[in-house]
């Protein structure tokens, strides 16, 4: 069964001092597939995705990474194997226009000397991460003005896209609807369906049970440090969700 | 499947309130970038009109080809610091320091150069510009670890090594002037041109145009604004923020040294008292051509116009009689338009895009999620 899984965690453990933000928490997500990972505040699913994305390190447990056991040191490690992550703040450089920014890190360089002295395939990237984002349907309206001065929505799509680019195994998304209009939401949820389409593992967190439900395959419910439940999303509901959320509802998968 | 929580009593985690938004307007990013051209723009504009009025008032002595070329003289060894400092600008940091490691580059330059070769020919000149050169990389490289490492606020640092440095100068010297320069190199650099144009100019234009390019065209350029822009997310993918802190901190003050040499072979001395406000002339230069003090953006070119003004200014006022004390009042005024204008700019951007930002920002420390 595990074998499956593109991306699993497996008895997690994290503590901050006294604090057990998680006790033998359990994860997963196959390719191609939308996880929704949910809980109540405190639950423990901003920990899990750190650690999944290598901005933390578990106290014990293990990161299996298509079926084998990994240990990631810090988030570079992570994108190396295809796993990327958007958090809440978007981490966008404001004053950077889209392509740029979709770059940044990642410049391609010109061959040779000049290349050597800092130039970089300007129109190359130009053309390479318009045509990325025109694959995901990030309707990007000014490729040349910096995304500080673009609306929310856009600059959501914009961070969502670009971590989408370069994803080939696994995407994070950190709450990616918090925050926006009922338009600029719908099209981050078509650009989380075009981006499982592509065969990537989505894993949504969000707090938010309608759009987890509309988008997710399995959904993962956190309570306490552990995942209490795992909900087929087609047969679930929000009344599901929230008492598995908050414990009024037992009994399901046990993790 | 059967539900049995009644909905109601759980208090479902509130859906963040949609925040009623606009339809992205494609026009703002457009004009933000717009603002900073027009800035650009607009200090040739103001630069051209300063021109103006005074070839109008001075015809004869001010619109001058041999004037003009003592304001792109006088600019010089200016502009050479300013492109250093638009850098560190862009990334959110500020230099106090490069007058003194100036002063302090060529008071080491000239003991060297009075060493090798007893202060004449090509062999010292060529020792005295590299040890300048050395000098002013080494007190770059300083303030860059002590930004970028130790994260002692720029200002703080700067202004350290700002009186540091001018006070190594001093105990060097005992506090008198070194006049030690091979004349091969003042006859050339100093007082020298090509085609008409003093070697000065020429080196200055060099530099500033090397600074446009790896501003604007390399990858250097493109991390220094995306440092300033924002450090956590050039971390997030991977980049050496503190290594690039250091870098453009010693690309300020290679700068440093180079003016040192510069300062030395034109004024034939080590200038140690004529430096300590040359670090603010530099910075209002750099500001009044649009850099932005918070980081992210700025123009070489600009800074370079932002030079010209104060300059131009001082050499009209003193052909006009005009007691040239009121350049410094009309470069103040220039000096708090110039940040008001970039504050404008900011605050347009921030109504347009950053709002939800902001509110996702909150969320998130509201939320102390695990």
């Amino acid at each position: 069964m595990s074998a499956e899984f593109v991306y699993e965690a497996r008895g997690v453990d994290r503590s901050y001092g006294s604090v057990r933000a998680l006790e033998g928490a359990n994860f997963d997500v196959r390719p191609g597939e939308v996880a929704a990972l949910i809980g109540d505040n405190g639950a423990g699913k901003s920990t899990m995705v750190r650690i999944l994305s290598g901005a933390e390190q578990p106290d014990g447990g293990q990161l299996v990474f298509e079926g084998e056991p990994i240990t990631l040191t810090n988030p570079t490690e992570a994108r190396h194997r295809g796993v990327e992550t958007v958090f809440q703040d978007l981490a966008l450089a404001n004053h950077l226009d889209p392509i740029q920014n979709m770059y940044l890190g990642r410049e391609i360089m010109k061959p040779g000397l000049l290349g050597r002295l800092g130039f970089m395939e300007r129109s190359l990237m130009r053309a390479a991460g318009k045509r990325a984002f025109d694959d995901l349907g990030a309707t990007v309206r000014n490729y040349n003005g910096p995304v500080g001065g673009m609306s929310g929505g856009q600059r959501q799509a914009i961070a969502v896209a670009r971590a989408a680019a370069w994803a080939q195994k696994v995407i994070f998304l950190d709450e990616p609807t918090a925050a926006l209009g009922v338009v600029q939401t719908k099209g981050v949820l078509d650009l989380v369906k075009r981006i499982r389409d592509k065969g990537v593992g989505v894993v949504l967190i969000s707090h938010s049970m309608p759009h987890v439900l509309e988008v997710a395959d399995r959904v993962h419910v956190m309570r306490q440090g552990r995942r209490v439940a795992v909900v087929d999303a087609k047969q679930s509901s929000v009344e599901e969700l929230v008492g598995a959320m908050t414990g009024a509802l037992d009994g399901k998968e046990a993790a | 499947m059967s539900v049995q929580t009644p909905p109601m009593e759980t208090p479902a985690p509130e859906q963040k309130v949609p925040v009623s938004e606009a339809p992205a307007r494609p026009g703002l990013g457009e004009r933000l970038r717009a603002g900073v051209r027009a800035q650009a723009l607009q200090i040739v504009l103001v630069w051209l009109a300063i021109v103006v009025v005074f070839s109008a008032l001075a015809p004869g002595s001010f619109f001058d080809p041999v004037n003009f070329r003592n304001i792109a003289i006088s600019v010089s060894i200016l502009a050479v610091l300013g492109v250093g400092t638009t850098f560190i600008i862009v990334t959110g940091g500020i230099d106090l320091s490069m007058g003194s490691v100036l002063v302090f580059s060529g008071v080491v330059s000239s003991m060297v150069m009075e060493r090798v070769g007893g202060g004449q020919g090509w062999l010292s000149a060529v020792v005295g510009i590299v040890v300048a050169l050395a000098a002013g990389t080494a007190w770059g490289l300083l303030n860059g670890f002590l930004v970028a490492k130790a994260k002692v606020p720029a200002m703080i640092v700067t202004l350290g090594t700002f009186g540091a440095a001018l006070g190594l100068a001093q105990v060097l010297t005992g506090g008198i002037d070194r006049r030690i320069v091979p004349d091969v190199l003042v006859n050339s650099v100093g007082f020298g041109s090509v085609l008409g144009v003093p070697l000065l100019v020429v080196v200055a234009a060099v530099v500033v145009i090397i600074g446009i390019v790896l501003l604007n065209r390399t990858r250097f350029g493109m991390h220094t604004s995306a440092v300033g822009s924002n450090a956590e997310a050039c971390r997030r993918v991977g980049i050496d923020v503190d290594g690039q802190i250091i870098k453009v901190y010693a690309l300020a003050g290679l700068l440093a040294g180079l003016a040192g040499i510069l300062n030395l072979t034109f004024f034939r001395s080590t200038t140690i008292g004529g430096n300590s406000l040359t670090n603010l002339d530099v910075i209002a230069g750099v500001v009044i051509g649009g850099t932005s003090l918070f980081g992210g953006i700025g123009t070489v070119f600009g800074t370079v116009i932002g030079l010209l003004i104060p300059a131009t200014l001082r050499n009209g006022f003193v052909i006009l009689g005009v007691e040239p004390y009121w350049q410094q009042v009309v470069v103040g005024a220039f000096l708090v338009s110039a940040v008001y204008a970039d504050q404008i700019r900011r605050s347009a951007a921030t109504r347009g895009g950053r709002r939800p930002e902001l509110l996702a920002r909150l969320f998130r420390h509201s939320r102390k999620d695990s």
